[in-house]
């Protein structure tokens, strides 16, 4: 097998799969025509944090179509993501990303790059619409 | 879990037959095939017993096989080393070739280009996987000297009209001085087992094929140099292989490959008369032939059947009996194949994940495959050990893959 247990983990039972409804925010990147998209759905909660009000990923989705590694940089992705507050979630890099999974053959690096651009992608959309509301 | 071999295009198991003429001859001869003295000449006579079986399964003289490492060894020698030898002239030698080449060609070719010793025309092949002989003949100029045509494409398998174009190459030479022939290689290394490859009957006069894709071992090749077709050495030391190949001879692989060949010879002999497909001349319709044919026709019949938006890559028809090559919308084929291994299948794929580049296969994309269809598609290729218990189970898993795949996708439909 060409990936490390754990991005097989991730492969043969993604975590977080499947769409939200009615989503806060969404990033789709990639393009079929290279082969990879991953679509990423928010859901957007403001907590009280010591009398200060911030934004949190409540909930988190992930549709891919993809190898391996996208698919598991997309379900890695989820986890380290979910449940976090946006400005934790914008810090999410590809090497962080990549870091949690073991490792990454190096012609698989992109997936993971897609996958940090999915997450910037859908809190951006989030931002947009609530600035678009105000 | 039991284990199903689907890539048989990609190599082949030993043969055991192979396996004990190795393990034998390895104990046995050790000699260099130069050495004058008995170690040596024992050497010698394996090797050039070897030869003897690959000529006359090609019909060839013995001193038209040239052992290499392999088939793409072959593959430069044809095209690099023809080019490199013919005599200086006053214009640039202009190469014939197709889109969808082994890369060994396609490669060698791009870099002759580039590097200001031909020009090159690349041949787009129809939308099923062909070259038409008209497609060629449109493409001769003045200054050809090389047409290079895969016999049986290794991905989408399907058979190119090598005798037709030979014939036609054999025609405008007759117009043409001897010093502006043109030249005729192919790569047959898909094409050994299941096609002719009778040279005269190809006309051809240069052909290419490598032992790992029969049942023998990795690292032997043959490059069927036809006598008096100009070819200049690649790796260049002794005078080995009639100083067209210099390195102390690959005996053992030699011995292997010969060994795997008779094996095929054993098949062949087994023909029943009279089944010959006048539409299909080139193919060889042994018992093996037939039977992988059978299964290949149930294995694409079914998967096409239970898979909605799939589809099959080259021709029905003019296609080798081991090849099946299918499209899945909207599924990445890397995904496929990581599934069927986790089931303990093995297969290969177009996509681009597997190529290590964002493009999927050349191959593909030359017949008109859009890029987004060819990284969904999964080469089926099935030999000796395949059974029809082993389909069934591939029949059995893979739609239920491809929905596992499609469900994952943002264009899932559901």
């Amino acid at each position: 097998m060409i990936y490390s247990k754990e991005v097989m983990r991730h492969f043969k039972s993604p975590k977080n799969l499947g769409e939200i409804k009615k989503p806060d925010g969404v990033g789709t990147v990639g393009n079929p025509r290279c082969g990879d998209v991953m679509k990423l759905y928010i859901q957007v909660e403001v907590r009280d944090n010591l009398g200060k009000k911030e934004e949190y990923v409540k909930d988190i989705k992930f549709q891919t179509l993809g190898c391996g590694a996208a698919i598991a940089c997309s379900s890695m992705t989820t986890e380290l993501v979910k449940g976090k507050s946006l400005t934790e979630a914008l810090k999410i890099s590809n090497k962080k990303i990549t870091a949690a999974l073991g490792e990454l053959p190096p012609a698989k690096y992109h997936c993971s790059i897609l996958s940090e651009e999915a997450i910037k992608e859908a809190i951006k959309d989030y931002l947009n619409k609530k600035n678009a509301k105000n | 879990m039991k284990k199903i071999y689907l890539d048989y295009a990609a190599t082949t198991p030993l043969d055991p037959e192979v396996i004990k003429a190795i393990n034998l001859g390895m104990k046995k001869y050790f000699g260099n095939p130069s050495s004058i003295h008995s170690f040596g000449q024992e050497a010698r006579k394996v090797l050039e017993n070897s030869r003897k079986i690959v000529a006359s399964y090609l019909n060839s003289e013995s001193d038209e096989v040239i052992f290499t490492s392999g088939g793409s060894e072959s593959d430069n020698l044809a095209t690099s080393g023809l080019i490199e030898a013919l005599p200086k002239s006053n214009y640039l030698p202009h190469i014939i070739t197709s889109e969808f080449e082994h890369h060994a060609v396609l490669d060698t070719v791009h870099e002759l280009v580039k590097n200001g010793q031909a020009e090159a025309t690349f041949i787009k092949p129809t939308t099923n996987g062909l070259i038409t002989p008209e497609s060629i003949k449109t493409a001769i100029k003045k200054n050809t000297a090389l047409v290079s045509i895969i016999y049986v494409n290794n991905e989408i398998g399907t058979v190119q009209p090598i005798r037709e174009i030979g014939k036609l190459i054999e025609a405008e030479n007759k117009n043409r001085p001897k010093d502006q022939r043109i030249y005729f290689h192919t790569d047959a290394v898909q094409a050994v087992e299941f096609f002719k490859l009778d040279v005269h009957y190809l006309h051809v006069d240069l052909l290419t094929f490598t032992a790992h894709k029969i049942y023998g071992p990795k690292g032997t090749g043959v490059l069927f140099v036809k006598r008096g077709t100009p070819i200049k050495r690649q790796i260049i030391g002794g005078a080995q292989e009639y100083r067209k190949r210099a390195g102390t001879e690959n005996v053992i692989g030699a011995l292997g490959l010969s060994r795997a060949l008779e094996r095929i010879i054993e098949d062949k002999a087994d023909k029943r008369p009279g089944r010959q497909n006048k539409s299909f001349p080139e193919l060889s319709e042994t018992k093996e032939a037939r039977r992988l044919q059978t299964l290949r026709d149930y294995l694409i019949d079914e998967i096409l059947k239970k898979v909605p938006r799939s589809r099959l890559n080259g021709d029905r028809f003019r296609r080798s009996p081991a090849n099946a090559n299918i499209s899945f919308e909207n599924a990445e084929g890397e995904s496929i194949l990581l599934n069927l291994d986790l089931l303990g299948i093995a297969a290969s794929s177009g996509s681009a994940c597997t190529s290590g580049s964002l493009l999927p296969s050349h191959v593909l994309l030359s017949i008109g495959l859009p890029p987004e269809i060819a990284h969904g598609s999964i080469r089926f290729t099935i030999g000796r050990q395949t059974t029809a218990t082993d389909i069934d189970y591939l029949i059995e898993v893979l739609p239920k893959i491809v929905s596992k795949v499609r469900k994952m996708s943002p264009f899932n439909e559901n």
